[in-house]
Formats: C-alpha cells, sequence, structure tokens
C-alpha cells in the first residue's frame, strides 16, 4: 500500500521527461514571435479545419514575400496544431500551444464548442485568441482575451429571417436542421424567434445529423406541411444532398440557409436543385472588392486553382487583423512589442506585450478584409454586415446586403 | 395516408440499403465470431472506387446502363482485393488470440481506413458523378419513387439472391456453412478453412462495396467518414435479425430502414439515430437471437 | 492504526503533489498528467468488467457521459452556491471547492452506477458480443438523450463549469479505483469474478452468484467512469456531447487490451502510454491518426495478451526474483 504514491511519482516523472523529449525545440534558439493555431485537422470536421489553415497559410505567405519579419522580429511559420474535431482535445492543443510553443495569440476554432473550450485556457494564460468563424454569441463572453471577425448567429438569424419576410415576401417556412451541431441550433432559433416575429409562422421542424446521407424521410414529412421555403441552417455537406431530394419530393420552393452553406462544393453536390436557392454570408465572390478579389486570387495561385470558402476567407482576415495589430504595436511602442520575442517567454515583459497587443486588437476599426469592413465592438465581436446570394443558373449571384441593426442607416 | 406510403418507400431503400451491409457482417460473424468494425469503411473504399472509376470513365461517354454496371462490378473488385488484404495482414494473424484482440484489430482497421481516407483523398466531401440521371415515377396517391431507388432495390435484391444461391447452393458454400458450424469439423473434412474464411471476407466486401456505390448513385456525396455510422447500424441490423443467418440479414435491415424513417416521420427525428439501438435492447432482452434466429441451448 | 496512518500519508504525499507539481512543470504537461489520470481511473473501472469478469463493455463514455453531465449540472447549479456560502463563512476556498467537488463526483458516480446496474441487468441473458453491442447502444441512446435535452445544453454544450479538478483529487481516485479493484481482486468476491471470466458455467455449479457478481462488476465500474467524466467535466470546465461517442468508448476498450486483460498494472501503464503516445505524434499532423491506428494492428499482432498479460507489479515479486538470483543452486 506504501508503495502507490511512489509509483505515482515515477510515473509523472518519466512522463514529464517524454513530453520534455517530445516537445524539444520550442524553446532556445534564435528569437522570433510564435503565433498559434488550432483546428480540426482530422476527424468529422477535417474540412474545416483544414479550409482555415489554408485561411491562414495564405496570409502567412504574403507575410513571408515581404520578409517575415515584423517590428524587426522573424515570426515563425504557423502550423496547426490538430484538436480531432473534439473539445477536450482542443484544451490539450491550446494548452501545448500556449505554454510549451509560447505562443503570443492564437488562431482558430471554427465549431463553437472547441472554441469554448479553449477559450479559458487563452483567458487564463493571457494570450489573445481570435476565432475566424465560431458564431456562437457564448464564445467572446469567455473572456476579454477572446476575439471573433465573424458576424454572430444571432445576427444572421435575424438577416435570413428578414429576408424571407420582407424580400421573398414568405409566411410560411419549414426548419431542417442538423442535431448534432451547436451551430445549426444556434441559428435555427435565433431564425425562429426573428421570423415569428415579423408575423411569420414555423410549419414544421426536423432534425438531422450530419453525416446522414438520406433525408428523404423529414423532407416528406415537410412537405406535407406545406412550407413555402425551407430553411436548412447546417453545412453544405449537407445542403446540397438535401436540396436534390428535396426536388426528388416534388418541393419546388426555395432552400434558404446560412454561411455553413458557403463552398464550391455547394453547387457541384447539389446541382440544378440549388437554383432559386438563398443563403446569408460572410462575402459575395462576384463583388467587385479588391481585397476580397486579391485574396482569391491569391488563395487560387497557392491551391491550383480551387476556390476558397468564407471559413478561409476569414482565418486569412483573422490572421492579417493579428499581424495589423503586431504591426501598429512595434510602431506605438517598441519596448513593449519586443516582449513578444520568444526569449522573453514566461516574464512579466511578456505578460504586458501581450496584453497591449490584445488593446490593439480591440481598437481594430474598419479593417478592410476579405469579408468586408471589420469592426471589433466592445464586446469583441465583430460587427459588419452580411450579403445574401441567390444562386441562379448553377452559380452564387450577390442579392443584397444587409447592415446590423444600430448602425443600419 | 400517401405521407406513409410515401415514407414506406423510403423505409424500404433505406432498408435495402443496411440489409446489403448487414449481409457483409452476418458472414464474417456467422464464420469467425468476429464484429468486423471496418466493414463500414469497406462500403466507404467501395463508394470511392466507384468515384474514381466514373470520373475515368467519364470522357468516353458511354451509355448510363452499362456504365453503371461496368463501375458496380470494377468497384465491388477493388473493394474484394481490399477485404482480401485485411483478412490476410491483420485479421489472419490474431485469429488464435482472444476474441477481444481481434476486435481492437478490427477497430485499428477501421480507425486506418478512415484516417488513410483523410489523407489519401481529403476530409470535403466529394461529388459522386451522375452515372444515372434520376427520373420520379408517380405511383398514384402522391407517391413517388426514382429510378434510382428502383434500381437501389433491384440490384440489393439480386445481390441477396445470388449470395443466397452461393450460400445454399455450391460447394463453396456448403463449405462456408461447415466451415461457420466448426472450424475443426471442417478442416477434418479436408476443407482448407483459411481459404473459405478469405473467401467469406471478399465476398462480404463486395457486397459491402455495391451498397456504397448504390448509395453514392443516390446520393450523391461521399466521404471518408460516411461508412460509420451506416456501418454500425448495419450490424445492430444484422443482430436484429438473428446474426449468422442471411435472411436474418435482410430482414434486419428492412426493418431498422423502414423504423428509422417512420421515427422520423412520426416521432421526433432527433431520436433516429437511437431508435436503432432501442429496437435493438428490446429484440435482445426478449429473443436475444434475433428475429430469425435460433435459440440455441447453453453449451456445458 | 497501520491503515489509517498508511492512509493519512497517502493524502499527505497528494497534498504535497498539488502543492509542488504545478509550480515545477508548465501548464500542457500538467494537463497530460491529469488527461492520464482521468485514463487511468477509466481503463482500471474498465478492466473489473472486461478484465476480471470477463465481460465486454464498449460504452463506457456513456457512463462517464452521465457522471459528467450530472456533476456539472450540480456544480452550477448547487455546488457554486455552497462554495460562495462556505468561503464568505471563513473557510479556505480550496477546501470548499474541494468539499463541493467530491460531492458533485459522488452524485455523478452514483447515477452512473445506477446506469450500470440497468446495462448490467440483461447480461443475466445476454453474453460476449450481444452484450457489447448492447453496451454500445446503451452508449448512443445516452449521447442521443444528451443532444435532447436543452437545460444541458444540447449540441451546443454546457460551458462554465468550475475549474475544481486538481492533481490532488486525480490523484485520490486513481488511488481510489487502483485500491478498490486490487482489493476486490484479492478477496472473495474478485475470485468469484475470476471464476465467472474463466467459466461461467462451472462457476454458477460452484454456487457461484453468477449474476450478481455480472451486476456488481458492471456497477463498480460505471460509478467510476462516472467519476472520471466529473473529474473531466470539472477540469475542462466544458462538456460537449460529441466527447462521448463510440470512439471514446473504444479509446478505453483500447487501453484495456493494450495493457493484458485482467492487468490492473497493465490498464494504468496503456492508459498513460496511449495519452502520451498521441501527443508525441503531435508533429505528424495529419498522419498522427493513420500511425496511431496501424500502432494498434501491429501491437494485437505481435502481443495480443497485451503489454503485461494479467501479470500485475508488485514488489514482493521483484525482491523474490532477486533473492531466488541471489540464492546458490535451484530450489528444488
Amino acid at each position: 500500500m506504501k508503495r502507490s504514491p511512489l509509483a505515482l511519482v515515477a510515473r509523472a516523472a518519466s512522463l514529464v521527461a517524454l513530453i520534455a523529449l517530445a516537445g524539444c525545440g520550442g524553446k532556445g534558439g534564435e528569437e522570433k514571435i510564435v503565433i498559434g493555431e488550432y483546428g480540426s485537422i482530422t476527424g468529422t470536421d477535417a474540412t474545416f479545419g483544414g479550409s482555415t489553415r489554408d485561411g491562414v497559410a495564405v496570409a502567412w505567405d504574403e507575410l513571408a514575400a515581404s520578409g517575415g519579419k515584423i517590428g524587426g522580429l522573424n515570426v515563425a511559420a504557423i502550423t496547426p496544431e490538430d484538436d480531432e474535431g473534439k473539445a477536450e482535445e482542443a484544451a490539450t492543443a491550446v494548452q501545448k500551444i500556449v505554454n510549451q510553443d509560447q505562443a503570443v495569440a492564437v488562431i482558430g476554432e471554427v465549431a463553437s464548442s472547441r472554441s469554448l473550450a479553449a477559450a479559458p485556457i487563452c483567458q487564463n494564460a493571457g494570450v489573445p485568441m481570435i476565432s475566424p468563424s465560431s458564431t456562437n454569441p457564448k464564445v467572446t463572453q469567455a473572456g476579454d482575451y477572446i476575439f471573433r471577425v465573424c458576424f454572430l448567429d444571432d445576427f444572421q438569424g435575424w438577416v435570413m429571417a428578414n429576408f424571407t419576410a420582407n424580400n421573398l415576401k414568405l409566411k410560411k417556412v419549414a426548419i431542417l436542421w442538423d442535431v448534432k451541431s451547436d451551430y445549426s441550433k444556434g441559428l435555427k432559433d435565433y431564425f425562429a424567434t426573428a421570423f415569428k416575429g415579423m408575423g411569420g409562422t414555423i410549419v414544421g421542424d426536423q432534425s438531422y445529423s450530419s453525416g446522414d446521407q438520406d433525408f428523404r424521410a423529414q423532407l416528406t414529412a415537410l412537405k406535407a406541411k406545406n412550407p413555402q421555403a425551407i430553411f436548412v441552417p447546417g453545412y453544405y455537406t449537407e445542403a446540397g444532398l438535401i436540396a436534390r431530394q428535396a426536388r426528388e419530393t416534388g418541393f419546388k420552393g426555395p432552400l434558404l440557409g446560412g454561411d455553413g452553406w458557403e463552398s464550391s462544393k455547394l453547387i457541384e453536390i447539389g446541382g440544378d436543385a440549388m437554383n432559386g436557392c438563398y443563403y446569408s454570408n460572410h462575402w459575395a465572390l462576384d463583388a467587385p472588392d479588391s481585397n476580397l478579389q486579391h485574396f482569391v486570387a491569391e488563395y487560387k495561385k497557392k491551391f491550383n486553382g480551387s476556390e476558397p470558402d468564407a471559413i478561409a476567407g476569414l482565418a486569412y482576415d483573422a490572421t492579417r487583423i493579428l499581424f495589423a495589430a503586431m504591426n501598429k504595436l512595434a510602431t506605438d511602442d517598441p519596448k513593449t512589442f519586443a516582449g513578444l520575442s520568444s526569449k522573453n517567454a514566461g516574464t512579466d515583459l511578456r505578460k504586458q506585450a501581450t496584453a497591449k497587443l490584445r488593446d490593439e486588437i480591440a481598437q481594430t476599426k474598419d479593417y478592410p478584409g476579405a469579408t468586408g469592413k471589420i469592426t471589433i465592438d466592445p464586446n469583441r465581436n465583430a460587427s459588419k454586415p452580411a450579403v445574401v446570394i441567390e444562386i441562379k443558373d448553377g452559380k452564387k449571384m450577390f442579392n443584397t446586403t444587409t447592415y446590423p441593426q444600430n448602425t443600419a442607416s | 395516408m400517401s405521407e406513409f406510403l410515401q415514407q414506406l418507400v423510403n423505409g424500404i431503400t433505406w432498408g435495402s440499403v443496411y440489409a446489403l451491409i448487414a449481409l457483409g457482417y452476418t458472414m464474417v460473424y456467422g464464420i469467425l465470431r468476429l464484429i468486423n468494425f471496418a466493414h463500414g469503411d469497406i462500403y466507404m473504399l467501395g463508394a470511392f472506387f466507384g468515384y474514381f472509376l466514373a470520373r475515368w470513365l467519364a470522357p468516353m461517354a458511354m451509355p448510363s446502363g452499362p456504365e453503371a454496371i461496368v463501375v458496380l462490378l470494377v468497384s465491388m473488385l477493388g473493394a474484394g482485393a481490399v477485404g482480401f488484404l485485411i483478412e490476410r495482414l491483420a485479421y489472419k494473424p490474431v485469429r488464435r488470440s482472444s476474441r477481444l484482440a481481434a476486435l481492437i484489430t478490427a477497430i485499428g482497421v477501421s480507425l486506418l481506413l478512415e484516417n488513410g481516407g483523410i489523407l489519401l483523398f481529403g476530409p470535403d466531401p466529394k461529388f459522386f458523378p451522375q452515372i444515372i440521371p434520376a427520373h420520379q415515377f408517380h405511383l398514384g396517391a402522391g407517391v413517388t419513387i426514382s429510378n434510382q431507388q428502383v434500381i437501389v432495390i433491384v440490384v440489393s435484391l439480386v445481390l441477396m439472391l445470388g449470395l443466397r444461391f452461393i450460400v445454399l447452393y455450391t460447394r463453396v458454400g456448403k463449405a462456408m456453412r461447415a466451415v461457420s458450424y466448426s472450424h475443426t469439423a471442417a478442416a477434418l473434412m479436408g476443407i482448407s478453412v483459411d481459404r473459405i474464411i478469405t473467401f467469406t471476407f471478399v465476398l462480404g466486401s463486395m457486397l459491402a462495396a455495391a451498397a456504397g456505390v448504390l448509395v453514392a448513385v443516390q446520393n450523391p456525396k461521399i466521404d471518408p467518414l460516411m461508412g460509420i455510422m451506416p456501418g454500425l447500424k448495419a450490424f445492430v441490423a444484422a443482430v436484429l435479425g438473428g446474426i449468422g443467418n442471411i435472411p436474418g440479414a435482410v430482414l434486419g435491415g428492412l426493418v431498422m430502414g423502414i423504423a428509422e424513417v417512420m421515427v422520423v416521420g412520426y416521432l421526433s427525428p432527433t431520436w433516429r439515430d437511437a431508435i436503432a439501438f432501442i429496437l435493438l435492447i428490446a429484440i435482445l432482452l426478449f429473443r436475444p437471437a434475433g428475429i430469425l434466429g435460433r435459440n440455441t441451448a447453453e453449451k456445458v | 492504526m497501520k491503515r489509517l496512518i498508511a492512509t493519512v500519508a497517502l493524502l499527505a504525499v497528494l497534498v504535497v503533489i498539488q502543492m509542488i507539481l504545478p509550480r515545477a512543470v508548465n501548464p500542457y504537461v500538467l494537463q497530460i498528467i491529469v488527461l492520464c489520470g482521468i485514463n487511468i481511473v477509466l481503463a482500471v473501472s474498465l478492466n473489473l468488467v472486461n478484465g476480471f469478469t470477463g465481460q465486454f463493455s464498449i460504452g463506457h463514455a456513456g457512463f462517464m457521459a452521465i457522471g459528467g453531465y450530472a456533476s456539472a449540472m450540480f456544480s452550477l447549479h448547487v455546488g457554486k452556491g455552497w462554495v460562495s456560502a462556505l468561503t464568505a463563512g471563513g473557510v479556505p476556498a480550496l477546501v470548499a471547492q474541494g468539499a463541493a467537488l467530491l460531492v458533485a463526483l459522488l452524485l455523478g458516480g452514483l447515477l452512473a452506477a445506477v446506469a450500470g446496474y440497468f446495462v448490467g441487468l440483461p447480461s443475466l441473458r445476454l453474453r460476449g458480443d450481444y452484450l457489447a453491442i448492447v453496451t454500445l447502444g446503451f452508449g448512443e441512446i445516452i449521447r442521443v438523450l444528451i443532444i435532447n435535452v436543452d437545460a444541458v445544453g444540447a449540441a451546443q454544450g454546457l460551458p462554465g463549469i468550475p475549474q475544481w479538478t486538481n492533481l490532488f483529487w486525480i490523484g485520490l481516485f486513481v488511488l481510489a479505483v487502483i485500491l478498490v479493484s486490487r482489493n476486490l481482486a484479492h478477496s472473495t468476491h474478485g475470485r468469484a469474478l475470476f471464476a465467472i471470466r474463466d467459466d461461467e458455467v462451472a462457476a454458477e455449479a460452484l454456487g457461484v452468484n453468477t449474476t450478481a457478481y455480472k451486476v456488481l462488476a458492471f456497477v463498480i465500474g460505471a460509478f467510476f467512469a462516472g467519476v472520471a467524466g466529473g473529474l473531466s467535466a470539472h477540469f475542462v470546465s466544458y462538456l460537449n456531447p460529441s466527447s462521448f461517442t463510440f470512439l471514446r468508448s473504444i479509446e478505453i476498450v483500447a487501453m484495456v487490451v493494450l495493457g493484458g486483460l485482467g492487468s490492473i498494472t497493465g490498464a494504468t501503464l496503456a492508459a498513460i502510454v496511449l495519452t502520451v503516445l498521441p501527443e508525441a505524434l503531435r508533429s505528424a499532423l495529419a498522419y498522427r491518426m493513420v500511425i496511431y491506428s496501424l500502432m494498434l494492428i501491429v501491437l494485437m499482432i505481435t502481443r495480443p495478451q497485451g503489454l503485461l498479460g494479467t501479470r500485475e507489479f508488485s514488489w514482493k515479486a521483484i525482491r523474490d526474483r532477486l533473492s531466488r538470483r541471489r540464492a546458490t543452486g535451484p530450489v528444488a
């Protein structure tokens, strides 16, 4: 009985040794600034982690092309840590980024659940975290070091409800949402509340699980309720198939969606069935905006002509906003900025530097991003317009822009 | 009423897919007492083989019928080859170990195929070329069925009957039944147990691949993780029907498909993934051998 | 008396570890140590069912989910109030949090144990793989249930759970599960469990109440899985139903089998190896899971009995071996 604690200590010691071995190279060496990124590189959500990684990579390439330095210090290439699409893994990955790699800022995640698991760690360590595309309101409530560069689900739900009620002039809408996705659940609730407030009725409510292949049962049940449109607040991975099967059941009205629909795959999978559908998004790829077109061109150049999705665009913007904040800190306060260097890891100087960096990010105003003008509001959320995209003849066409209610003129 | 009939059609189509996958499970389990967790991933591989093949064939502009048949058959052969490799390289070496070790190996193979698939094919969903364009048939009373749904049902039926023929009326089928009864006795009768087991694996993998291609034709979106849930549920279907029993697997698959669709249509769709297991627990408690399984006396 | 001293000494050591280790290592390493601890509790408790009793459970994540959610709900709605009341009354924060955490964990564990009782019952009638599928189904049903309940956050998860888990509590429950297993193995009850594993019919013929013992194994196993869920919830401070999938259960089964079915030492070591290994493979990125699965297959082929078989670590065995080597000539 007496040996057990001894064994425990021995175990702990061997573990520490093992990890120290595995994690070599994190410290020492040349002076540089480390930025972390975490995402679902493997697992069921791997496509989102991949898009984020690619968007960040474009931003980093641009920095590298201009010398790879900010304020005279080298910025280390950002390699994403994998969280396998699991909340606890996200927490572990961010612990590694913050405490082992000594990152001064963290980019991630797409899924709000993983951002929520990682946020307390960044908050406690005093390291700013910028989520590119977690749209759940709770994420930035985790603390004053947590930011995001996308709009929120409540805004997006309102945009689509408003569009349905006032632009399409529809009164009866059914909802088909993804029960496994926190994003889908949130968006569905906000849409339903807003739409009912505008005098509409939700005639049917059905759900599926992401990864499903067959939605005919749900669609048959919904069609029996005679909706004028079906709101599908899920991801493009299912939306294309849902559209196909909806047409099979004889439903002719529009399908409506959110930013989860944004991908070149949507129309590829959905085909003609997508025509006449609408979704809210962060950008319209056909908009003549120079920042957007610049990013699209760079992305296509890097990835053999494939089209970026909005998740990649938001990741690009998140990274660029971080770089901009670092640049600003370097010019405004070079002494504090030096604290971001890897040689100052664990010092008070570093703490001050990351706190200052946080302030700089918080002051972001009208940043010209690929996904529109981004202003960080006092709640550390991005205040920016949403666009509604119409799918016509197999093409995504810009339809309307909606500004946040309080700033709308 | 028309809604109910429509749901029934939906249920039967989806159920015949489960049935096809369940057949592979039931055969392997019947012979090896191994839950082949990688079976659902073979279904995924079948769909991907079909995807690459269909894209490769596309410029040749074959008429859709023959092209579809070529795609189906070649994908089945490809998956059969993969089944052969898996059996020889991973399962055979652990056959004499504990059943739990074999199960962990099966799970390892499953994880390998899924993550290898993500690495090779990419994690994003792929659009499966429409080798058979969709048409709707109206059956009256507001019920519609697409030609693709008909194809799924008919091809499943043909394959199941083919399997039944192999198992009941051929020498190799007889040998399979002998091996499933007792490895030792079969070996004593001069049957090469190893070869029969390999044959069973290949056959099961081919059926799973057929299911993969059929589903992809009907729902043209495939991704490396598409096999997890159908695989799990098809196994439940096999247990439901009475594992090791071929008509049982078909019945179990249909029951599952219809039950799922009815839960979505008339109860709560969020329970779709759970109904399979609720049904299973209920059946196992009252009829542990499954619907068609025989209750065997306890071996003493 | 000796026992009391040993217990006090153990607790003192845990307190010392809790005071020193967080200062000595960085939080990332600390997190991995905690995750190792949680996985040890899970693996050793599953070993009770799969290893000792020879039953086949692949739904451990379900019990973990019950324990995690129950304890988190308790802490959020009751425990937090207790802590603020106690600290206002002058009780040190760590003690107050510890007390609230203990109640939450026990509550979570008990609820999981009740579930374990009901899952164990079908083992009256079901053998082997059938039971495995029932446990798998149970795990999935629990997950779907959680997704359907808005009060626990549904798919959005449950954030803001107080971060009360520390090394002391992890260590305490690691010791508890190991000691319970060890003492059980050396007791009459443990022998009954082994008898069921080795030959159920023979055990029954010898008068072992096989049903009661099988259910007992399930209940104890589920209790500790529930506690592990609670520890995890109060450590990550966030719960999400997607953390309790079938794959999580499989991870735990892999630990037990890798360590050697029936070996407490094996389950403990394997839990550590399978927690640290994916971390060590981080730099392999996308190849990580491929390497992990390949290693699993290769290990099962080369060492199907697990790393340790059914052997246990003990000082006595080592001493015996040493003294035997020292002794001149073989003992007849």
